[in-house]
């Protein structure tokens, strides 16, 4: 082997702290917006229940490892308390032993909102992302190339269109069983349609921007010029598709937890709003309803905060307007 | 060896309606290393179209019809695009475009925008020696270094325009497009940014390709000028001939809308008529119906290009009569004629200035 006077592994630390003062810079966008910090502070803390809030153990080779010991929840959400007398704690109020009170099993509503963070932040994230990361692609493309692309793009995307949600979910899940995987496909498959159709018309006005002819003249290749010239000039309405898909994925799910087709083990903030409602408990147990509603709306809220701030990030022109 | 050599280039536009519209038709002209090329002409002459189809940026419906172009001896038309982007764009030859400001991508510095066409372009620069070339560039013309972690925003309009010209020459291509690079600006501005382009170009040892509509630009800048009157060009030859001695009728005509700074108390003469629909144009001479020398065979025959002095061309068939035309070019009552098959004429599109 030839000598290498600079193994590629000594630039590392220099290439590490030069990305991580990138990023910082980057995020410098947060300073003094308030709505952004609100957004972050929001997220963070939900995340942060979502991975505490209850242990996450993994099994390997039939050994399990705990990944993660520590519960925020204070009970197991599925156990149902008694009380002193053996009666079952029903649609309890807030009490010091359950601040959250209990739901029409005598469970303790707290822990189930604490536990129920982290299936609504897998579907929201997971669906959102996925489901703008493919309609930003096709729209990028179907406008970019133009012609029989775009037709054939943009006939799938009306045919998507055409799918309503509840009945193709409804199916998709009878047919392929309960599982929360189907849930973020069939939330995926409808939400795509709707940023493609935004990006592409974008794009179409983008293309015929100077930069771009110029990008063209300098003899950039078509992926540069729509991932590194196109993309990042349309990238702040896919944000905002992004935070629109995820408080539509958070509440997809729960609709489909309503109807009973999510897996039945699952605990999550619609399943919990819609079994209230089942019960009928909606105008009395207001410590059953609202705590899983707040949580669904912080949730959606932050994202949207986030998205706010983030454009910044992509538009120069808006971070230099005072 | 010549450098950029363009025989008989024909760009056609289809229109919506299926008409073909001639914007370039039977092109020629050749540029020597080194060369200031100015191509002048009306709005809607053809001009843009023929830089165009140099670096290939033609818009969907234009195609190139026929004819050849050639850089350094190498068929430019029937490159691959992935030829030609590795090959001939910026590298060989770049282009300044109208309106730099646009030009720009707004998400990205000026300097990475430089960084990435070097980068890209020249293997194995890295991006802080391109980034160091990029602060070269700007300090050559006249920005402060500091600045091109600026984004294009952030700039004034003759800056930007500026900086377009440092992206420009960031590979030292051999031939600069430059698109009525002064148009957008103020008179000062242009004026400044005209020296910078001249100075540039001599210094980085480049040819340009100057289009604009204002004779006064070329007269200035160029070693050579082209007029073009409907997709053609009329006549062609050394900035010298083409201002104090042109044989062509619209030559003298263009000559005459623009104000003469020796000359006190002057009106300036304008043209009567309007450029030629150039879809279907027919046999004759395009620049008959508003030529007051235009006799029958200039309505029959298309003229073709004859050489008078060594390099200059024009296409005319009375430009011998040279004296004559002159002559009568400088009087005001020539260009008072109606023009012919439009009836409208008759109310003398005569634009007076005075100052």
């Amino acid at each position: 082997m030839a000598t290498r006077t600079r193994p590629g592994w000594r630039d590392l630390p220099e290439k590490l702290s030069s990305g991580s003062r990138w990023i910082a810079g980057k995020f410098r966008v947060f300073e003094g917006d308030r709505i952004g910090q609100t957004g972050l502070v929001l997220l963070f803390g939900i995340i942060l229940i979502g991975i505490f809030g209850r242990p996450i153990t993994l099994d390997l080779f039939g050994m399990s490892q705990t990944l993660q010991p520590f519960s925020l929840a204070p009970y197991d959400p599925s156990v149902s308390h008694r009380g002193p007398d053996g009666r079952l704690l029903r649609l309890e109020g807030p009490s010091w032993a359950h601040p959250l009170g209990t739901n029409h099993l005598g469970r303790d509503v707290l822990s189930r909102v604490i536990v129920g963070a982290r299936v609504s932040l897998i579907v929201g994230t997971i669906a959102a992302f996925m489901a703008v990361f493919i309609g930003t692609n096709i729209g990028l493309t179907a406008a970019y190339f133009g012609g029989w692309v775009d037709d054939v793009l943009m006939r799938i995307t009306d045919i998507a269109y055409g799918l309503p949600f509840l009945p193709f979910a409804i199916v998709l899940l009878a047919i392929m069983g309960q599982s929360i995987y189907w849930i973020i496909f069939a939330i995926v498959i409808i939400l795509w349609r709707s940023t493609a159709r935004v990006i592409r018309s974008q794009v179409l006005s983008h293309k015929n921007r100077p930069y771009v002819e110029s990008a063209e003249a300098i003899g950039a290749s078509n992926l540069r010029i729509m991932y590194i010239h196109i993309l990042p000039n349309v990238l702040p309405l896919a944000f905002l598709y992004a935070a629109f898909a995820v408080g539509y994925a958070v509440i997809a799910e729960a609709s489909l937890s309503f109807l009973g087709f999510g897996p039945p083990e699952m605990i999550s903030w619609g399943g919990m709003i819609f079994t209230a409602f089942n019960q009928d408990a909606i105008r009395q147990a207001w410590w059953w309803v609202f705590p899983p509603g707040l949580m669904i709306m912080f949730f959606v809220m932050s994202v949207f905060f986030i998205g706010r701030t983030l454009e910044m990030v992509v538009n120069p022109e808006l971070r230099h307007r005072e | 060896m010549t450098l950029l050599e363009v025989e008989n280039l024909r760009t056609y536009y289809t229109e919506d309606d299926g008409g073909l519209v001639r914007a370039a038709d039977d092109v020629s002209f050749s540029i020597e290393p080194g060369e200031t090329l100015g191509l002048v002409g009306e709005s809607g002459s053809g001009k843009t179209t023929i830089a165009k189809s140099i670096i290939r940026l033609l818009a969907d419906n234009a195609e190139i019809v026929d004819g050849s172009i050639t850089h350094r001896g190498t068929e430019i038309t029937d490159l691959s695009k992935k030829a030609l982007n590795r090959e001939i764009r910026w590298s060989e030859i770049s282009m300044i475009p109208q309106n730099a400001m646009n030009a720009f991508d707004p998400v990205y510095t000026v300097g990475e925008q430089i960084v990435e066409v070097i980068t890209v372009h020249e293997r194995g620069t890295s991006t802080a020696e391109a980034m160091e070339r990029a602060r070269q560039l700007f300090e050559d013309l006249g920005i402060d270094p500091d600045r091109v972690d600026d984004y294009p925003h952030q700039f004034s309009g003759g800056m930007a325009q500026r900086a377009m010209i440092a992206l420009a020459l960031a590979l030292n291509p051999s031939l600069i497009l430059a698109d009525e690079p002064t148009t957008a600006l103020d008179v000062v501005i242009q004026d400044r940014i005209l020296e910078t382009i001249k100075r540039m170009q001599e210094e980085y040892d480049s040819a340009m390709i100057l289009i604009t509509h204002d004779m006064s630009v070329v007269a200035e800048t160029c070693d050579r000028i082209a007029v073009v009157y409907g997709g053609r060009i009329v006549e062609i030859g050394d900035a010298e001939t083409i201002i104090d001695d042109p044989r062509h009728p619209y030559t003298l005509g263009l000559r005459n809308a623009f104000p003469d700074i020796t000359a006190d108390d002057q009106a300036l003469i304008s043209i009567p008529g309007t450029p030629p629909d150039l879809v279907d144009p027919g046999e004759g001479c395009r620049f008959a119906p508003r030529c007051p020398f235009a006799d029958e065979e200039c309505w029959e025959v298309t003229p073709h290009p004859v050489e008078y002095e060594p390099g200059h061309l024009v296409e005319c068939h009375r430009a011998d009569e040279k004296a004559f035309l002159q002559a009568e070019a400088e009087k005001r009552e020539t260009w008072l004629g109606q023009e012919v098959g439009d009836p409208t004429a008759d109310r003398a599109p005569v634009e007076e200035v005075d100052d």
